[in-house]
């Protein structure tokens, strides 16, 4: 490895895995820093392509999005950093591939869990090939001022805060990276900061090691002290023990392995890193401690004496004249993102969508209120489930098992209505199912099916305004309506709907008031006289006793009343009804893979 | 998640199996796994050589030198194992500093021999070491200056050639034999992601190798690819590592999560407790009471990370305060809720886990004379900090807390100087 800068200012990265935060983090870190172009050129997503929105300060910006590595690689050829954000299932099969495209210098894989044998390939191709690779289970990296990988460094007023927005003349690299952005803050502390910082990952062999790091630090110029902070476990640190012997390490080396702990533990003990296992002594914090001692690097006695060891060794530089502190500067204000700007409390914004019929952001969706483990436990029916989304309140059984009824004497009423009809036509055309649904749901209207609500809507008019019969039948005559609700096609009075019956009988039965319904038949017997065939229908019964339930349940005002009416609700129970048919009639044409429907010419009278 | 030892059990039922598969090769041996739930009728039955060829029994605990320990016992009949596996189950041997009680045997065929040889293979960063010897067994030890070792960088195949150093030696007629089965071993360890793998001894029987003694260690994070050829493994705990019923807990919740929950009890009775975020984090709050010289007072390693949901850590916290406050004794005791500039994890979502179970564990904590120290930063720092400084006053429990701008292990000292002041 060795060789200097991974990254630049105009460092560009292919970003495996779409993952919205890291990349807009990464945008964001550009922002301030003041690069011209995004640091992410393109995104790989497996399965799909475009573009995906996001912010480039105060702009938003489209980068494309492509489905494979090698495309992703054809169009971006400046981009040489690959982040994979893969899980560890596929983090193998990506880096690899990822190595292999020739514009691709440095692979980022933060997934934890790659298994060790996959890590060693890939890092025996990277070094035949002279490649680089940060991880696995890292955050990253970041060069200071220049380019971030991912989510290191975390928000951006960490960022601010640590002045990773231009570069300092320290380097850093540990293998933990939530620590590396406390050595971050750290170091910002005590010097002028940061030049580039790697995380190179917790794993037992990560892709590229602390020495490797080191030995780059020392040839770029700008860097003139390195910090290190280690973990016992592994061996890693040895190779940085011998780099430091031989001489090839010449700038200040601070550096702290952690994990002095172990030594309380009597058996094996697995940390929080796959690498950080106590075992044999060379493994330990202690011994390598005293290695790197030895070999000339600047070691505290513990974690704690680290930073005063770092603003030491700075300040001793700043004094032999190794460094001139670089001035700062206030970088850009990046603006703040709505949702985290409303979590804070600091603005806030209008919705635009009200719901107040259920919520499902709890535990348990809601109904209305009820969950729906409730419905479920108490037994409770599609009539209550209805009665709960569209009236908001939960009726008495003896309402819920009426519309129940009604849905269930609407569902179907054969092939030859204009809704089955057009269903039929459409399932046999080869359409979907919700293309044949809904053709046959678009017939519903004033001439099919919406018999019902202009049943209800007449009867309780004329009802209401104290009309009799025969002023009401008369006035409809003289405004050429027919009267909703009354006649059949077969039945008659000599001949009546059972339907009917069985709703009156119920509605009688139960309901504290069929004010309406007797209406009806009162209407009946009038029209009765007129013709043996203008009996009350069921549209006309489920009508009169629709506007019984609302009046006699006393749980509806006489605004409710008049605004189900109005807007609908008896058409709804129809639909609702009438979808269940219709899915049935689909359903039966698929079954019987009926051909495609041609209406005969002998049907049709062609003339001029 | 990492590198983990199994039982010599599993090392040699994986490598029969795979061996054959990879090699071509039959290996004649025979095992059975004798525990505390053991019928030895049943076993029999399944394992009918059991009654009819003499045994060696030794126990098969992740832990070596069973020979020098004088715990393998050879040529005895199944009476004999019976009454060696009778007087030893579940009594505690001390190995390597760790004690424990002893809870599964391995029985095979006792197999007389004149040759030990030493094999294992090891996994390095870029590639693997074979090690061979014609002089295994108890001794290998004293006798490490003839083993001899090759590299095999990744990617290559062991041929011939690489491995000519290893058995350069050997006579012409085992020579063959040998060869093949360290090939064949090499290519299970590789294709099986064995991170290590010693056969000492392993001797010739009618002239075909015959593993007598075998460790195994798999990379547990390779499971995902791994599972049907591995079979029913068990990763047992490392020798003399018993877990506690709290431990237990932990342990089963890092195993159903993406996120990692650690806990390891150091001394129950402590009243230095740490609950921390980050992996690197963790370590170092834990050094640092060490460094300060309070070891004996530290309760516990625990740490949580890789943004565990709020339930997750609802429980974790649960856990972790049940064992703080166990043993109150009048005296003050503090909880560390300590962690590092957090990158992505939402400080304030992983407080709220935290923070429900201080409220739901308010009373124990007052009784245990708890304080809590808190530091933290990252995403949503100032909210949860926040939240944290609200449920001090709430909940009557002393709550100092710090954010980015502290020293991340400052509170370490402030814990320990209560700790000390209250008694």
């Amino acid at each position: 490895m060795a060789s200097g800068q991974l990254f630049s200012k105009q460092t560009q990265a292919l970003f495996y895995n779409y993952k919205q935060l890291p990349i807009q983090r990464m945008l964001d870190f550009d922002f301030l820093c003041g690069r011209e172009t995004p640091s992410v050129a393109g995104v790989i997503n497996p399965g799909s392509e475009g573009f995906q929105k996001l912010f480039f300060g105060q702009e938003e910006i489209a980068i494309p999005v492509h489905s494979s590595i090698k495309e992703a690689c054809k169009v971006h050829s400046t981009a040489d950093v690959f982040i994979n954000f893969a899980s560890f299932r596929s983090a193998f099969a990506s880096s690899m591939e990822a190595l292999k495209q020739p514009t691709i210098r440095v692979v980022a894989i933060i997934a934890e869990g790659v298994p060790e044998g996959d890590t060693k390939k890939l890092i025996a191709y990277a070094r035949a090939n002279n490649k680089v690779i940060i991880g696995p289970a890292t955050v990253g990296g970041i060069q200071a001022g220049a380019f971030k990988i991912g989510d290191t460094a975390g928000t951006l007023e960490n960022i601010v805060e640590s002045k990773l927005y231009r570069p300092g003349s320290v380097g850093f690299v540990s293998k933990s990276g939530g620590m590396s952005n406390e050595l971050y803050r750290i170091i910002s502390r005590t010097t002028d900061g940061i030049y580039e910082g790697i995380a190179i990952g917790g794993d037992v062999f990560p892709g590229s090691t602390l020495s490797d790091h080191v030995l780059r630090y020392q040839n770029i110029p700008q860097i003139k002290m390195v910090v290190v902070l280690g973990e016992l476990g592994g061996r890693d640190e040895y190779s940085l023990v011998e780099a430091l012997k031989q001489g090839k390490v010449t700038k200040p080396v601070v550096a702290w392995v952690s994990g002095t702990c172990a030594r309380l533990f009597k058996s094996e003990v697995q940390f929080g890193h796959a690498g950080a296992k106590s075992g044999g002594d060379m493994e330990s914090a202690q011994a390598k401690n005293n290695a790197l001692q030895d070999a000339g690097a600047l070691v505290p006695t513990s974690f704690e004496g680290l930073e005063p060891l770092i603003k030491e060794t700075y300040t001793n530089l700043v004094e032999q004249g190794v460094i001139s502190p670089i001035p700062d500067f206030q970088p850009p204000p990046v603006p703040q993102d709505l949702s985290v700007a409303i979590k804070a409390g600091k603005v806030r914004a209008p919705t635009h969508i009200i719901s107040t019929i259920c919520d499902d952001r709890g535990e348990e969706a809601t109904y209305a209120g009820v969950k729906m483990s409730t419905l479920i436990e108490s037994d409770k029916g599609v009539g209550d489930v209805i009665s709960l989304l569209w009236f908001k309140r939960s009726l008495p059984r003896y309402c819920t098992k009426f519309i129940e009824m009604c849905i269930m004497l609407c569902a179907d009423h054969g092939p030859c209505v204009s809704g089955a009809h057009n269903t039929i036509v459409t399932a046999r055309a080869g359409k979907d199912l919700v293309s044949s649904l809904v053709s046959g749901l678009l017939t519903i209207g004033p001439r099919f099916g919406g018999a019902i609500d202009d049943a209800a809507r007449y009867f309780k008019d004329a009802c209401d305004k104290g009309l009799t019969p025969y002023d009401y039948v008369e006035a409809m005559k003289k405004k050429g309506i027919r009267v909703p609700g009354i006649g059949h096609r077969i039945k008659s009075a000599d001949n009546r709907d059972k339907r009917v019956d069985l709703l009156h009988k119920y509605g009688r039965t139960f309901f504290p008031s069929i004010k309406y319904l007797e209406y009806a038949l009162q209407v009946e017997k009038y029209t009765l006289t007129k013709a043996n065939n203008l009996v009350l229908n069921v549209d006309g019964c489920i009508g009169s006793l629709f506007l019984d339930l609302l009046v006699s349940s006393a749980m509806f005002t006489q605004q409710e009343i008049d605004e189900i009416v109005e807007i609908g609700y008896l058409n709804g129970l129809f639909v609702l009804a009438r979808t269940i048919g219709l899915i049935g009639h689909t359903f039966d044409q698929k079954r019987l893979k009926q051909p495609l429907y041609r209406h005969p010419w002998e049907d049709v009278l062609y003339t001029k | 998640m990492a590198r983990k030892k199994i039982r010599e059990y599993d090392s040699k039922r994986i490598l029969k199996e795979h061996l054959k598969r990879l090699a071509g090769i039959s290996l004649d041996i025979k095992s059975a796994q004798v525990t505390q739930s053991t019928d030895f009728d049943e076993l029999v039955q399944q394992e009918p050589w059991l009654s009819s060829t003499k045994l060696v029994v030794k126990p098969d605990m992740l832990f070596g030198k069973r020979g020098k320990s004088g715990l393998v016992a050879l040529n005895l009949d199944l009476t004999g194992v019976m009454a060696f596996v009778k007087e030893r189950l579940g009594k505690e041997v001390e190995m390597g500093g760790a004690k424990a009680p002893i809870s599964t045997f391995i029985v095979e065929p006792f197999v007389p021999h004149d040759d030990e040889y030493y094999f294992s293979i090891t996994s390095d960063r870029l590639g693997s070491t074979v090690s061979f010897s014609e002089c295994g067994g108890i001794e290998i030890e004293e006798n490490w200056d003839k083993v001899k070792q090759i590299f095999v960088p990744t990617g290559q195949s062991l041929n011939t050639e690489i491995c000519a150093p290893l058995i350069a030696t050997l006579s012409l007629e085992v020579r063959g034999k040998i060869e093949a089965f360290i090939r064949g071993v090499f290519n299970v360890f590789e294709d099986l992601d064995f991170t290590f793998l010693e056969m000492n001894p392993f001797t010739l029987v009618n002239g075909e190798p015959y593993p007598l003694d075998m460790r195994g260690e798999l990379d547990d994070t390779a499971a995902f690819k791994n599972f049907q050829k591995w079979g029913n493994v068990e990763f047992p705990l490392p020798f003399g590592r018993v877990m506690t019923p709290a431990e237990q807990l932990v342990y089963a919740m890092d195993e159903k999560t993406s996120a990692s929950l650690k806990l390891s009890i150091l001394n129950s009775k402590a009243r230095i407790w740490t609950m921390v975020a980050g992996g690197g984090a963790s370590v170092i709050y834990a050094d640092t009471v060490g460094d300060l010289g309070y070891a004996t007072d530290l309760g516990n390693y625990a740490e949580y990370s890789g943004a565990p949901k709020e339930e997750e850590v609802l429980h974790y916290a649960r856990v972790l305060i049940d064992c703080a406050t166990a043993s109150p004794d009048g005296r003050g005791r503090a909880l560390i809720v300590g962690g590092g500039i957090a990158n992505f994890t939402d400080v304030a979502a992983t407080f709220g886990g935290i923070i429900r179970a201080m409220r739901e564990k308010q009373n124990q904590m007052r009784e245990g004379k708890m304080r809590v120290y808190v530091r933290r930063g990252g995403p949503n720092w100032q909210q949860g900090l926040a939240k944290m400084r609200a449920l001090s006053k709430e909940i009557n429990v002393p709550i100092e807390v710090y954010g980015p701008e502290a020293s991340m292990t400052g509170i370490c000292k402030e814990a320990i100087d209560y700790v000390q002041v209250s008694g």
